[in-house]
C-alpha cells in the first residue's frame, strides 16, 4: 500500500466569477487509494475547486498537481477538461451531464465512440458498457433511453461514462442527495471496489454521516477556504460540522422525540373529524400513466405526516394535485371541510394553503426578480398601489415586506433589490420559506424543504417546520431524505410505486424498517395503510 | 399513365431544392444553431454558380462555385452565431438580407441588370417540354438532390460525428464536460449546412439557365418548415419537402382550371405549410439546446 503517496495537490487557488469570490486561496491533498471528503457548506466553493481540478475552468491563481503513472507530480494547472480526462481524471456532476434524448451506451461512449469504417460500432458500444457496468456492479441497461431512467440509474451511467474513459481519479459531487438509503450502500460499494482497486475518489458533500461512514480523510472548506484537514478515524460530526460553519450547530441527528400521543390516537382511527388536509383515493396520471394511484392520507393539525420514498414513486404528483398544479383524475382533495379537488391555485391559497415546492429553480423562485418581488409572488394582487388599483405596485409596501421577511428568516445578504439567482441556494430556499411560511395559512405543503441547502440552513429551515407545528399548522413533509423525515416527521408514509404501502407512528418507524418499504418490500409487520 | 409520371417529374423537380435544404438545414439545427439563414444560403449558391458557369461555361465549375458561396455564408453565420454567440433569429434574418443585398449588387455589377442575369449552360436539355423525365434523369444535381437526405440520415444516426451532433444540440455542457469540442461540431454542422443549401440554389439557377433577382422566393423558409414539420428527423423533413412540393405541382396544375380564382389555388402550398407546422409542431420537441447562446 502506497496511502502516503499523493494523486492531488492543489495549493493557494483562486477563483472568481465576475465579484464572487468563490475560491480564495484553497488548497486540497489527496493521497492515492483513498476515499477523500471535501466537506463545507453550500457556497464554500467545493464544486468549483472540482471543476478547476477536472478542467472545466482555469484558476485566476495557483497551482494544481496530479501524480503521473510513475509517482512524480506533474503541474496540470489550467488544463482542459479533453487534457483531465486523458489523464484520468472524471467527474460525475451534481446536476448530471446526460443527453436524455441518447441512449444509455451512447451518452458513455460520447467523445470516444467506437468505430467500424465511418461508423459508429453500437453493438461494441452496447457491449464494452455493459461488461463495464458488470466489472463494478453498475447495473443499468445500455440500450435504454437516458431520460427514462431513475435517477439511481442516470447517476451509475454517470459513474460509467468516467470509468469508460480511464478515470483513475473520480470526483463525485453530492452524489447521494438523489438516492434511497439502499442506493447509497450500493454507491458506497462501488466505490470502496472502486478504491480497493486503486482509484482515488473525491467526494464533495456537506453530509456528515456521509463522510463518517465512507471517508478516510477529510478537508473542509469555508468561505473558498482550506479551513481543515483531518483523518475520518480521529473525526467527529461535531468537530466537522463546526469547521464547516465556524460555530458550534444542533445537528439534524438529534432526533424528533416522541410527542404526546394525542395525535397518533386521533389519526389511527379511520376517520379523522378535524383533519386540516384530507386526500381521499386521489388518482393523478402522468404520460398515460398513474402516477398516483388511489392515495388516501389526512393531516390533523399540529401535525406533520411526513412522506418517504425513493424519488419518482408518485410523491411529486401528489404534492403538485394537492396544490393545484396538477389535474386530479379520481378522488377528492378536502382543505378543512372545502372540496378544493379542481379549485383554482389562488382559491386553495386563500383557503389556508402554503406550498414549498421541491425544485425552487423551476417553480418556486423567479431567479432573475429581486428578492422583495420573489417574496410577494402568488400575493402580488395584494401589493396594489391604492385601494383599487390594478395597474402599479406599491413598491414601498413590498419593499417593507422583504425588509420584514429577509430579519424574520434571516436571509443573506439582506438585500431586497438583488436577484434571487445571486443568492446561495440556502438563501434562495429561505426566501421560498419565507414567502409560503410567512404568511397566514392552516396546511403545508413541505416538498423536498432543504434540498441542496447547508447545514446552518437545514438547521434554520427545521426548526421553522416544527415551530409551525407548535402554532397548529398541518404539515405534509416530503423528502428524498429519510433522516429528515424521522427528524420532523409524527407519523411516516411510505410511498411506492404511486401508493402508499404503509404508514408508520413515528416510534416505529425505523430506517430499519422503512428501507425496505421504500424499495416495494412488503412489510411483514403490518398490513399496508 | 403519363400524367401521373408528369406529376411526379414535377414534383421532383420542384422538391430537389428543398431537399438540399432541408437536409443541410436538419444538421445544423440538431447541433442547436437556428437554421432561419437557409434562404441566404440558398440565394448566394445560385448566385455564385451563376457567376462560376457563366465565366467558365462549365456547369461543374458553377456547382463548385455555388458550393463555395454556400459554404462562406455558412461560416459567416457560424461566427456570428457560436464564435460571438450574437441571437441566431437576428444574425439568420441579417444575413438573408445581406444576400439579397449582395447578390443585387453584384448582379448589376456583372451583369449590367437590376433583374436578371443572361443565359448560363447547365445540365439537360432544356425547351424541350415533352421529355422533362428525361431531363430530371440526365440532371447530376438531381441525383444528389435525392441522395441528401439518406447521407443526411446516415451522418447524423450512424457516425460518431452524428451521435456529436445529436449531443451538443440536446445538452452542449454535457458534451463538453467528455471533451466533445462543441465549437467545432456546431462549426461544421453549419457549414454543411450551408453548402447543402447552397447547392439547393446551384440547382435552382443551372435548372433555369440564369439568376434572377431573389428567385428563392422563399424556399429556405419552406425546408425550415419541413424540418420542424419532420420533428427534426431527417427521412421525416425529407418526407415533408416532397410533401409540399406535391402541393406545389398541384397549384401549377389547377391554375389551368376555370372556376377557381388562380390566387386562392397559387395559396396551396403556404396554407399547407402553415396547418402542417402550426397543427402538428405543438406536439413535436426540438433539439433542448436550439438557438441558446448561453452555454
Amino acid at each position: 500500500m502506497t496511502a502516503s503517496s499523493l494523486a492531488v495537490r492543489m495549493n493557494g487557488i483562486h477563483k472568481s466569477f465576475g465579484p464572487v469570490r468563490a475560491n480564495r486561496g484553497a488548497s486540497l491533498e489527496v493521497g492515492t487509494r483513498e476515499i477523500h471528503a471535501l466537506v463545507g457548506e453550500n457556497g464554500a466553493g467545493k464544486s468549483t475547486l472540482m471543476r478547476l481540478l477536472a478542467g472545466l475552468y482555469a484558476p485566476d491563481a495557483g497551482t494544481i498537481e496530479i501524480a503521473t503513472p510513475s509517482g512524480e507530480m506533474r503541474d496540470v494547472t489550467g488544463w482542459s477538461t479533453a487534457d483531465a480526462i486523458k489523464a484520468g481524471v472524471g467527474m460525475v456532476h451534481q446536476h448530471f451531464m446526460l443527453v436524455r434524448t441518447l441512449t444509455v451506451a451512447e451518452n458513455v461512449v460520447l467523445g470516444r465512440e467506437p468505430v467500424r469504417g465511418a461508423m459508429l460500432d453500437v453493438a461494441r458500444a452496447l457491449r464494452d458498457v455493459k461488461a463495464l457496468g458488470e466489472q463494478y456492479g453498475l447495473r443499468v441497461e445500455p440500450e435504454r433511453l437516458v431520460g427514462e431512467l431513475s435517477v439511481g440509474e442516470a447517476q451509475r451511467v454517470e459513474i460509467l461514462k468516467t470509468l469508460f474513459r480511464g478515470a483513475r481519479i473520480l470526483i463525485l459531487d453530492e452524489p447521494t442527495a438523489v438516492l434511497s438509503p439502499l442506493e447509497v450502500k450500493e454507491l458506497w460499494g462501488v466505490l470502496r471496489r472502486l478504491r480497493d482497486d486503486g482509484a482515488t475518489i473525491v467526494l464533495i458533500t456537506h453530509k456528515l454521516d456521509e463522510v463518517m461512514d465512507i471517508s478516510d480523510r477529510i478537508t473542509v472548506m469555508r468561505h473558498g477556504e482550506t479551513v481543515a484537514r483531518m483523518e475520518t478515524r480521529d473525526a467527529t460530526p461535531d468537530v466537522i460540522a463546526k469547521a464547516m460553519v465556524g460555530r458550534e450547530v444542533a445537528l439534524m441527528g438529534t432526533r424528533n422525540e416522541e410527542r404526546g400521543s394525542a395525535v397518533d390516537t386521533a389519526t389511527s382511527s379511520a376517520l379523522v373529524p378535524r383533519s386540516s388536509l384530507s386526500v381521499d383515493t386521489l388518482v393523478v396520471m402522468n404520460r398515460g400513466l398513474r402516477a398516483v394511484d388511489k392515495v388516501s392520507l389526512s393531516v390533523a393539525p399540529g401535525e406533520i405526516l411526513g412522506i418517504a420514498g425513493v424519488e419518482g414513486n408518485g410523491q411529486t404528483e401528489l404534492i403538485e394535485a394537492i396544490a393545484g398544479l396538477r389535474t386530479v383524475a379520481e378522488g377528492t382533495i378536502r382543505l378543512g371541510d372545502r372540496d378544493v379537488t379542481n379549485a383554482s391555485v389562488r382559491a386553495r391559497t386563500e383557503a389556508g394553503l402554503a406550498h414549498i415546492p421541491e425544485d425552487r429553480h423551476r417553480r418556486g423562485l423567479v431567479l432573475d426578480y429581486s428578492v422583495a418581488d420573489n417574496l410577494i409572488l402568488g400575493d402580488q394582487h395584494k401589493y396594489a398601489r391604492g385601494a383599487r388599483s390594478v395597474w402599479a405596485l406599491d413598491d414601498a409596501r413590498i419593499g417593507a415586506n422583504a425588509q420584514d421577511e429577509i430579519r424574520r428568516f434571516d436571509i443573506r445578504p439582506p438585500e431586497s433589490a438583488l436577484p434571487a439567482r445571486s443568492l446561495s441556494g440556502g438563501n434562495q430556499q429561505k426566501i421560498v420559506i419565507a414567502r409560503e411560511m410567512g404568511g397566514s395559512y392552516d396546511v403545508l405543503l413541505a416538498s423536498q424543504p432543504t434540498r441542496g441547502v447547508d447545514v446552518g440552513a437545514i438547521e434554520f429551515i427545521h426548526a421553522q417546520i416544527r415551530a409551525a407545528r407548535e402554532a397548529g399548522k398541518a404539515i405534509l413533509l416530503v423528502s428524498a431524505e429519510l433522516s429528515e423525515i424521522l427528524a420532523l416527521a409524527d407519523r411516516v408514509a411510505v410511498m411506492y410505486g404511486g401508493r402508499i404501502v404503509a404508514t408508520l407512528p413515528r416510534r416505529e418507524a425505523t430506517e430499519e424498517r422503512l428501507g425496505p418499504l421504500m424499495t416495494g418490500a412488503t412489510d411483514t409487520t403490518r398490513p399496508a395503510a | 399513365m403519363t400524367e401521373i409520371a408528369a406529376f411526379i417529374a414535377q414534383t421532383i423537380r420542384i422538391a430537389i431544392p428543398y431537399l438540399f435544404a432541408a437536409s443541410g438545414g436538419v444538421v445544423a439545427e440538431r447541433a442547436g444553431v437556428v437554421s432561419l439563414t437557409l434562404e441566404g444560403f440558398m440565394l448566394t449558391g445560385a448566385f455564385a454558380a451563376t457567376l462560376g458557369s457563366f465565366y467558365s461555361g462549365s456547369p461543374w465549375i458553377g456547382v463548385l462555385c455555388g458550393i463555395g458561396g454556400g459554404l462562406l455564408f455558412g461560416l459567416i453565420h457560424a461566427v456570428a452565431s457560436i464564435r460571438y454567440r450574437a441571437d441566431q433569429i437576428v444574425t439568420g434574418i441579417a444575413i438573408n438580407l445581406l444576400a439579397v443585398g449582395l447578390t443585387r449588387f453584384f448582379l448589376l455589377m456583372a451583369f449590367d441588370s437590376s433583374s436578371n442575369s443572361p443565359r448560363v449552360p447547365g445540365f439537360g436539355i432544356t425547351g424541350d417540354a415533352a421529355s422533362l423525365t428525361g431531363a430530371l434523369l440526365r440532371n447530376p444535381l438531381v441525383w444528389l438532390g435525392l441522395m441528401a437526405i439518406p447521407a443526411v440520415a446516415w451522418l447524423v444516426h450512424y457516425t460518431p460525428f452524428g451521435l456529436r451532433v445529436r449531443a451538443v444540440g440536446e445538452h452542449p455542457a454535457a458534451a463538453e464536460t467528455l471533451g466533445v469540442p462543441v465549437k467545432r461540431v456546431r462549426y461544421l454542422a453549419v457549414a454543411l449546412s450551408g453548402i447543402l443549401a447552397g447547392l439547393g440554389g446551384v440547382y435552382l439557377a443551372l435548372d433555369q439557365h440564369q439568376f434572377t433577382d431573389s428567385m428563392t422566393a422563399g424556399r429556405g423558409f419552406i425546408a425550415l418548415a419541413a424540418i420542424i414539420f419532420g420533428r427534426w428527423e431527417p427521412v421525416r423533413a425529407g418526407l415533408a419537402c416532397l410533401l409540399f412540393a406535391a402541393a406545389e405541382t398541384l397549384q401549377i396544375q389547377l391554375q389551368g382550371m376555370q372556376g377557381i380564382p388562380s390566387q386562392f389555388v397559387q395559396m396551396i402550398p403556404y396554407v399547407l405549410t402553415i396547418v402542417a407546422v402550426g397543427g402538428f409542431v405543438a406536439r413535436s420537441t426540438p433539439p433542448a439546446a436550439l438557438g441558446k447562446t448561453e452555454d
